[in-house]
């Protein structure tokens, strides 16, 4: 299986990756091999098998829509790169 | 004190006892780490100062006889599990300066039973690694052999507590994190249930796959950790409401009439280390002379773990790691030109190289003309693997064979080849797949001088079942007794 550069540019786009083009030959050619390894899949009969998303069958618990105590704000925001009193801040986005 | 053969079980005693203090014993194994980390690093944050006065208030604890089995016991947290006020790096520059604003809710647990953590451990960046030598901070040496691997992701947990630098550890285990360093370093460790013990405040890599575990030097103090992480909480929603049975019950005998399963697959695979398989004949020698009954057993997809693992865990991954964005926490790259090219630069800076590779190939394997061809096939495959434990628990107790196809390879020697590391991965990515708990226990030496794991598995919610027969192995052989020469 072959991966282009491009491929993998377009992939690393949409993962918000901005990788030089050493990088992403490397990654390209790394990916061609995991890929061709995966493709090992395909001798597997799965006519008719379901997937499985989890292991352990489990039902979404739910709770009484309730106002509870959460994280204060402060503490939320303590981590923040750039902030104000009450925001996290980020670049402008709209000019 | 001998710190490299000091269990919980015996300090607990001393500390109980009056014999020693719960300040004594965390100032020895600060001043064992201090001598220690130059050649180990297992360490990447320590809290010596926190550590001295949680030991201090253990001491009060003890003095009014409010005492549990981890009162004073000085632990390592892995790096991935977030400590209130304590730096959680996990392993990357881009949480460099996290500070969690609370605790996972093991944390709590084993705060509640006034255990005192000396730090947070080494690890492959976002637990993604074999070999902890994807951290971004440091590479963790194997106490046994200081040119080779810890094992991974949970290194910096497994060498700690093999060279007495804590007396147990968290670690975690998406694919094999916790039994596979455990077994390199010769130390105990279990991946429980799927949703046995609580994922709140876990870093999250592959949510359907990760679960917490203890580490320890011996079976016994496992199933202390076990007992104070256990058990349902609300605000994991896959955390299972199953009650908690003591752990610590453990009588010997439990092999006897117990019948042992012996995948071909792992027995008779084809990359099984000479050493390995010499240790899988004794320890199947010393099961039967324990009074087990051995059962040929199959698990025929297990060929097909290895891919249908590096296609779900990367798809996962890829989706978690998208809120590293720069914006609520982690360090935010000062070069861009807007906010979704800092969104870029502050990924790309921030990642290294395998976290990059597995999100690409996980968002590759999801994107648009692919989804179906990848995760919709290794999640079909993924209940083939289901469907061959099921078919094999019907015919024995437990599932017995290695952990790892070798014992721990060098440093460097697997760092170009990101499949070849994959590969080493083969014999516990499917206990994952499935949601099963496994067991790694010291099981022999290699001719180097490594040390190699016996792997116990069993059907979902039998850890009792696998700490009870891993310490009746353990009573019935020396191995747990052999320590690194540090």
């Amino acid at each position: 299986m072959k991966i282009t550069r491009e491929e993998v540019r377009h992939v690393a786009r949409l993962a918000r990756l901005d990788l030089d083009d050493d990088t992403l030959d490397t990654m390209a050619g790394q990916l061609a091999g995991i890929l061709e390894y995966m493709d090992t899949l395909n001798r597997v009969d799965t006519e008719g098998v379901a997937p499985t998303a989890h292991a352990v069958s489990l039902t979404t618990p739910l709770r009484d829509d309730q106002r509870r105590p959460h994280l204060d704000r402060e503490a939320a925001l303590a981590n923040a790169p750039e902030r104000d009193e009450e925001s996290f801040l980020v670049p402008r986005v709209i000019g | 004190m001998d710190l490299n053969k000091l269990t919980i079980e015996d300090a607990h005693t001393k500390l109980i006892q009056g014999e020693l203090s719960a300040v004594a014993l965390t100032q020895a194994v600060l001043d064992r780490i201090e001598t220690l980390e130059p050649r180990i690093a297992a360490y990447i944050t320590l809290d010596a100062e926190g550590a001295l006065e949680q030991a201090a208030a253990a001491d009060q604890r003890i003095a009014d006889g409010d005492v549990t089995p981890l009162t004073g016991i000085p632990m390592g947290i892995k790096d991935v599990i977030c400590t209130r006020g304590l730096r959680t790096t996990c392993g990357s520059r881009l949480l460099e300066n996290f500070i969690p604003p609370y605790n996972a809710a093991v944390i709590d647990k084993l705060e509640k039973a006034g255990a005192v953590f000396l730090g947070k451990l080494n690890m492959d960046e976002f637990a993604m690694g074999s070999s902890t030598e994807n951290s971004a901070y440091q590479i963790t040496r194997n106490p046994w052999n200081l040119d080779h691997i810890p094992g991974g992701s949970s290194g910096g947990s497994a060498a700690a507590v093999a060279a007495g630098m804590c007396l147990g550890a968290l670690g975690s285990d998406t694919g094999g994190s916790i039994r596979q360093p455990a077994a390199h370093c010769g130390v105990v460790g279990l991946k429980p249930t799927y949703g046995r013990v609580s994922r709140y405040g876990l870093v999250a890599f592959a949510s359907s796959l990760d679960q917490i575990g203890p580490m320890g030097k011996s079976v016994r103090d496992c199933a202390l950790i076990m007992n104070a992480i256990s058990g349902h909480d609300e605000r994991d929603s896959t955390s299972v409401p199953e009650p908690v049975p003591d752990y610590s019950r453990l009588s010997s005998g439990a092999f006897k009439g117990l019948r042992v399963g012996l995948p071909k697959e792992y027995h008779e695979a084809e990359g099984l280390h000479p050493d390995v398989r010499h240790a899988m004949a004794n320890a199947i020698e010393t099961v039967k002379s324990l009074g087990a009954e051995t059962v040929d057993v199959s698990l025929p997809h297990t060929e097909y773990a290895v891919a249908a693992y590096y296609i779900i865990a990367p798809c996962e991954a890829s989706s978690n790691l998208a809120r590293y964005d720069g914006v609520r926490y982690g360090v935010r790259s000062k070069d861009h030109t807007g906010m979704l090219d800092m969104f870029r630069q502050t990924r790309t800076a921030g990642f290294g190289a395998e976290v990059q590779r597995r999100i690409i190939l996980g968002t590759y394997a999801l994107s648009a003309g692919y989804y179906d061809a990848y995760y919709g096939k290794a999640s079909q495959v993924r209940s083939l693997l289901i469907q061959d434990f099921r078919q094999a628990f019907a015919q024995c107790d437990v599932v017995l064979g290695p952990v790892a196809p070798t014992p721990a390879f060098r440093i460097g020697e697997k760092t170009d080849d990101p499949l070849t590391m994959y590969m080493s991965d083969v014999f516990t990515l499917s206990a994952n797949l499935a949601g099963i708990p496994g067991i790694s226990v010291p099981c022999g030496l290699s001719s180097g001088g490594l040390p190699i794991g016996l792997q116990i598995m069993g059907p979902h919610f039998s850890e009792e079942r696998l700490l009870r027969a891993a310490h009746d192995f353990e009573q019935h052989t020396d191995f747990h007794n052999q320590t690194p020469a540090l």
